[in-house]
């Protein structure tokens, strides 16, 4: 059902031209240059939350950027010589920007590689990866910065952007060069799934990114509190014996984070939030002003506490799932724009990783393949217009990270997704193209799906079926 | 011992906790290990009820009483008993818990009995075997067996389980036998009390159907058993209390605590003891108070019994068999 089609010979050869970007704002004109094949989208629902734009119409790519887009484009028909894509009608969107995720390359190819996780990321729709820098070495100096933005150029399916290390070596200790990673092409700052614990290290290192403008991303949980937690605290993790993590772990993370972001005026962002707390934490943040932004996953509104079930490490995550009011806080937070993001939390586990007694398990799920159809539940389910979800995946991750995708604009580059958004289909873990295939999600009853990506102009994945 | 044996089937393959089992489950096993508690008095000691049968104890974390215990029960049932201590062997050699249940399973064994540090890890076992597997504590989680040796143990003395006032003491946080106990005496028709200090009790425990006390004298008011845990001072991950001396003046039990319990109220404890952190040493001794030595009596009982049910269950022979 979900199996990808292999690319058409002309976009295949061209791996090591594509147009990737040096810098995460410039593409290249020799790149335009060498890819100049323009394609025709026609008969497309345009959606582009940046503009507000929702209406039928077509779109010309033209090498890697968008040439034009309109309802009137292609009126009186294509002209010859182009690549015609009939969208049926479909949504045809800026490619997802995926703000969090693992790719565990270098290190843990075992677990996925950029090659896979682009083809995941592909198959998904999502056209952009941001990448943690919890890899083995760490990405905290400028050569790892450019290996893995060289990896993902060559891996050619979707674009890939790092962010750097806060702390060297993610010690939480010693800050890195934030100013010389950022300029090799790190496009924020964060220690990963690991929070910057210190105050005094947070600080300075809030402080001197502003110094460039620079956004720095939490992992919201105060370590102390958490220390050999396992679940959600609470009734399940006391009938299951584990050892809890309170919610208090997370906004009391967040609530002193935004004492520093007050005494610095450094942007600050808060990664994958989870609990009710946390967002009202934020919610009241941005009331005063405050330079305060978040994300969650889809598994923090899709999943709550109960999916741990009897020991299922699937569903073991960090921040772990929460109780079922903080579901429903977070989809809150979604509907009325504290939570500004949705990112899928990628973090592939293989199975000795996970086939393990809960407490000795990694945490993490899997999300490329999955987040697209995930988050259109809250649309399904009435939370939210197609317009404003599509805006948390695609112009609002873009805009927090600098980055020139997430929207249909004529010279832009010609990220796209072709999405129906109603067509049903059942998450099968077995069909993933990711490596790991660690989703508590399998088997779960969800509604719509990528159909066709391109990356710079360039298809890297159509749907078969 | 068939004639006395109740004619009900267990219809459950494996024994891996209290929760889910039925009042009639544990009516069922309690009734046939009061049959072997009798039988274990006697001079001739052996029946043939798992001849022919393997038995495999399979401990991941040390334990000496409860190892024997199942040992002991399996021999005298004339079952083949094997004792693997995993601890210092596989584990050590990067193998995983996967890895030996598979190498076990390839040897036929009829029952498991697991001990494993870490809670879950004896179910997530179970699904990896074709035989049955008994859950003889897996970390915080439960310990069935203990829990049903100290019901056992309740009833022999008082005659019931159902109406009686139950008052669960100490580390209740960590302690695999609390949980396992509030299970079976909520299922069985008791009353449950936990006591002890905030930071030694699990969050939300009240919803597992407890009252929650956080001083003894109020806790242990007209209690018919008051059931001792032990401060397992390896098990904690910081400072949970302030020191021994501290614990014992407000939460050890002693005669002073002890008078506003009922006066034929019970001692119980899992052991090992504490004396002197968790219970008083002529209060643990007190003959005419302690169930202590009978517990473990009734360990061995209860043990046979667990072992009977499990291996007499039609579905374990097919299960087994096929799988």
């Amino acid at each position: 059902m979900t199996a990808a089609k292999k690319l058409p010979p002309e976009f295949a050869a061209d791996h090591q031209a594509r147009s990737g970007p040096d810098l995460p704002r410039a593409r290249t004109a020799e790149a335009r240059v060498a890819s100049a094949a323009r394609t025709a989208y026609i008969n497309a629902r345009l959606l582009d939350p940046a503009s507000g734009l929702d209406a039928p119409g077509a779109l010309l790519t033209e090498g890697a950027e968008i040439a034009d887009l309109g309802p009137g484009l292609f009126a009186d028909g294509v002209p010859e010589g182009i690549e015609t894509v009939d969208c049926g009608a479909h949504c045809l969107a800026p490619g997802l920007v995926d703000m969090r995720v693992q790719l565990r390359e270098p290190g843990e190819e075992h677990k996925e590689t950029i090659m896979t996780a682009g083809r995941a990321a592909a198959a998904g729709g999502v056209t952009t990866m941001v990448c943690l820098p919890n890899t083995t070495p760490v990405i905290d100096d400028a050569a790892l910065v450019e290996f893995v933005i060289a990896r993902g150029r060559k891996a050619g399916g979707a674009n890939v952007y790092p962010y750097a290390a806060v702390t060297q070596g993610l010690e939480g200790k010693r800050m890195t060069e934030m100013g010389l990673l950022h300029a090799a092409g790190a496009v924020a700052f964060t220690d990963g799934t690991k929070a910057v614990a210190d105050a005094l290290v947070m600080r300075r290192a809030l402080s001197y990114a502003s110094t460039f403008d620079l956004l720095i991303v939490q992992h919201p949980e105060e370590p102390s509190l958490a220390a050999g937690g396992h679940m959600n605290e609470g009734e399940i993790s006391t009938r299951l014996g584990l050892v809890g993590i309170p919610a208090a772990a997370e906004v009391i993370m967040i609530e002193r984070d935004i004492r520093l972001v007050e005494l610095t005026g450094a942007r600050y962002h808060v990664a994958h939030i989870s609990t009710a707390e946390g967002v009202d934490a934020v919610r009241r943040a941005k009331a005063r002003g405050l330079p305060v932004t978040c994300d969650t996953a889809p598994h923090y509104f899709g999943l709550n506490e109960t999916a741990v079930g009897e020991y299922r490490t699937f569903a073991k995550l960090s921040p772990p799932l929460r109780a079922e009011r903080d579901r429903q806080a977070i989809v809150e937070g979604i509907k009325d724009g504290t939570i500004d993001a949705i990112a899928s939390d990628h973090a592939p586990q293989d199975q000795e990783s996970k086939r393990l007694p809960f407490a000795q398990a990694a945490p993490g799920i899997i999300g490329l393949e999955t987040l697209l159809p995930l988050i259109l539940e809250l649309h399904h389910n009435g939370h939210l217009t197609l317009a404003d979800l599509v805006r948390r995946v695609t112009s609002a991750p873009a805009d927090l990270l600098g980055l020139e995708g997430g929207a249909l604009r004529k010279g832009g580059p010609a990220d796209l997704v072709l999405f129906d958004p109603d067509r049903p289909w059942k998450i099968d873990a077995k069909r993933f193209l990711s490596k790991s295939k660690n989703s508590p999600f399998d088997g779960r009853p969800v509604q719509g799906q990528a159909l066709r990506t391109a990356v710079g102009g360039r298809t890297v994945f159509v749907r078969e079926d | 011992m068939d004639g006395n044996a109740p004619n009900r089937a267990f219809a459950h393959r494996h024994l891996l906790g209290i929760e889910g089992l039925s009042a009639d489950d544990i009516i069922y096993l309690l009734d046939l290990a009061d049959s072997y508690f009798e039988f274990n008095r006697r001079p001739d000691k052996k029946l043939d009820v798992l001849r022919g049968r393997t038995v495999m104890n399979l401990f991941f974390e040390d334990s000496t009483r409860t190892r024997t215990s199942f040992e002991l029960a399996g021999k005298r049932l004339g079952g083949d008993v094997i004792n693997m201590s995993v601890r210092d062997s596989s584990i050590k050699k990067g193998e995983t818990l996967i890895d030996t249940a598979m190498t076990l399973n390839a040897m036929n064994p009829d029952v498991l009995i697991v001990r494993h540090p870490d809670s879950g890890a004896v179910e997530l076992l179970s699904q990896k075997v074709a035989c049955s597997v008994i859950n003889g504590g897996d970390g915080s989680h439960e310990h069935p067996t203990q829990a049903l040796l100290d019901a056992l143990t309740i009833r022999r003395r008082k005659g019931r389980l159902k109406g009686l006032l139950v008052a669960i003491c100490g580390d209740v946080l960590h302690s695999r036998v609390g949980r396992s106990n509030i299970h079976l005496l909520n299922i069985m028709g008791a009353r449950v009390r936990v006591v002890g200090p905030p930071t030694l009790l699990p969050p939300e425990i009240e919803r597992m159907g407890v009252e929650v006390h956080h001083d003894m004298e109020g806790g242990l008011a007209d209690c018919d058993i008051v059931m001792m845990l032990r401060l397992q001072t390896e098990r904690m991950h910081g400072i949970f209390v302030p020191s021994v001396r501290e614990y014992f003046h407000f939460f050890g039990l002693d005669y002073a605590k002890l008078a506003a319990a009922r006066p034929d109220a019970l001692i119980m404890h899992p052991g090992p003891v504490n004396r002197g952190a968790e219970i008083d040493t002529e209060v643990a001794d007190d003959i005419t108070r302690s169930v202590i030595p009978e517990q473990v009596e009734a360990g061995v009982a209860v043990r046979m019994a667990c072992l009977e049910a499990i291996t007499r269950n039609p579905s374990t022979e097919f299960d087994g068999a096929a799988s």
